[in-house]
């Protein structure tokens, strides 16, 4: 693993007893000793602490917004200082190069793109924009559950006014931070830039609060598949469409047919038509009966025998706070909530339900 | 008790041997979230795929340790596949042979040798 990377907060979680494992070029804590299962239900039930630093944040001057812009669907001219939002980078044929965040801090943007993406982005973002600015040097630590809040403002007593995709520059003991109200786990919470030279001792100044755990990428993984995220190079790529994937909430009126700012992204023709006309598939929660869980890779057919796949899916695995099995797979659109599906696990076809995400309700501090 | 090298644990009960897994193993699983177990009354012959476990990491199979038939299962496992992780050298034992050629067993490790196994 010579050449894997390590983040601020290696020697953290080799302390810590974490399970380090290849993740996206870098060695991450998949778990700790607590497991899965528990830092999936800590997390739900007071605060956990999660290492994404290996995720990409880069410096867009603002007065490269419209050009920005036109890179997403997404109303980016339209974001209020302090705001964050949920965007994607499309390409020309309205497929998803990768999802993001953007978030405007009144005098410049900041974005946060996913760790396997994130040299492709750059490339992407400095081929139409100028002043673009990596921040190699900064850390990303997630704080999430409902004692989230707590925690925090026990170091940093002004976060507790942050409201849901809210953001604002803290400073700690000399240190910049920016920290924004949002998570990838369903629940309350924050994520947190601080530069990499201080991350180490922030961590153990969050580790010492009493509700707060280490949590690793595999209850990061449960927490967000219950809250029917998407993980972008499984539920999401170049393949499927924002669209498809039922990220459409995402893409304000203002960018959609009709709007003041229509289209001027790429892979508009195919996206804004789906829009109008509703896509052939659309990314659907399934709900296996039973316990065995239908994981990535698994396909769904229409019926208990024969047939030709229908879809598959691209997450799934065991919700600990739904005590059962959970999975997303692409599907074809016309096929409604409630319907039976079937998924082959082992040579078996077993029957799930099409229902609703996310599969735990969200609780987001609006 | 012996142990193999696909980290199970046999106990000779009679004429029947109990098969399950050992604390090493279920560490490495991780949390057990669902148990497949085999039909009772099922010739297998060793190395057969007997149980499926899944955890929150991954699926995993149970190989028949030896050649044998399946006489009874560990119903608790599938209402509390936890048990996996609680108990594994005790109530989570998955299913129980009766083996015509016991000496079929002499071949497995003791628990010194599968201590030395796993390092």
């Amino acid at each position: 693993m010579t050449d894997l990377k390590r983040t601020g907060l290696y020697d953290l979680h080799v302390e810590l007893g974490a399970k380090m494992v290849p993740f996206a070029g870098y060695e991450m804590p998949v778990q700790y000793p607590l497991g899965v299962l528990k830092e999936h239900l800590h997390t739900r039930a007071a605060a956990g602490l999660f290492d994404v630093s290996h995720m990409g944040q880069v410096l867009v001057p603002l007065d490269q917004i419209d050009a920005l812009e036109a890179l997403v669907p997404v109303s980016v001219a339209g974001l209020k200082p302090g705001r964050q939002r949920y965007a994607f980078f499309t390409n020309d044929a309205g497929g998803i190069l990768d999802d993001l965040m953007i978030t405007h801090l009144g005098d410049t943007l900041m974005l946060v793109v996913n760790a396997a993406c994130k040299d492709a982005d750059i490339a992407h973002l400095q081929a139409h924009l100028s002043g673009v600015q990596p921040l190699p040097d900064r850390s990303l630590l997630a704080l999430q559950g409902p004692q989230a809040e707590e925690a925090l403002a026990s170091l940093l007593p002004g976060v507790a006014k942050l409201e849901f995709m809210g953001v604002d520059r803290f400073q700690w003991d000399g240190a910049d931070l920016v920290i924004s109200r949002s998570g990838y786990t369903g629940e309350d919470g924050y994520e947190i830039s601080v530069p990499t030279v201080r991350v180490d001792e922030l961590a153990r100044a969050l580790l010492a609060h009493p509700a707060v755990e280490a949590i690793g990428l595999g209850a990061r993984d449960s927490l967000r598949l219950e809250s029917g995220l998407c993980l972008y190079g499984h539920d999401i790529d170049t393949t499927t469409s924002p669209v498809e994937a039922g990220l459409s909430w995402a893409i304000q009126k203002i960018r959609r047919k009709g709007g003041a700012r229509e289209g001027g992204f790429p892979g508009a023709a195919r996206i804004l038509a789906e829009l109008e006309n509703g896509p052939a598939r659309l990314r659907r929660g399934l709900k296996p009966e039973g316990r065995a869980p239908m994981r990535e890779g698994v396909e769904i057919f229409a019926g208990p025998e024969g047939g030709a796949p229908i879809g598959t899916v691209t997450s799934g695995g065991f919700g600990p706070s739904i005590e059962g099995p959970m999975a997303m797979a692409y599907l074809p659109a016309d096929l409604p909530v409630g319907a039976t599906v079937y998924g082959e696990v082992r040579g078996k076809r077993l029957p799930a339900t099409i229902v609703p995400m996310p599969f735990n309700p969200h609780s987001y501090k609006r | 008790m012996k142990f193999t090298e696909e980290h199970e644990w046999l106990r000779v009960e009679g004429d029947l041997v109990v098969v399950g897994i050992t604390e090493h193993a279920s560490e490495q699983l991780g949390d057990v979230v669902f148990v497949e177990l085999p039909e009772t009354e099922t010739k297998v012959a060793t190395g057969d795929e007997v149980c499926v476990i899944e955890s929150v990491k991954a699926a995993s199979d149970i190989l028949a340790p030896v050649d044998g038939e399946i006489v009874e299962v560990n119903e608790a496992l599938s209402d509390n596949p936890g048990l996996v992780n609680e108990d594994p050298l005790g109530g989570a034992w998955f299913f129980k042979m009766k083996v015509e050629d016991m000496e079929q067993l002499d071949a497995f490790m003791d628990e010194d040798a599968y201590k030395e196994f796993i390092g």
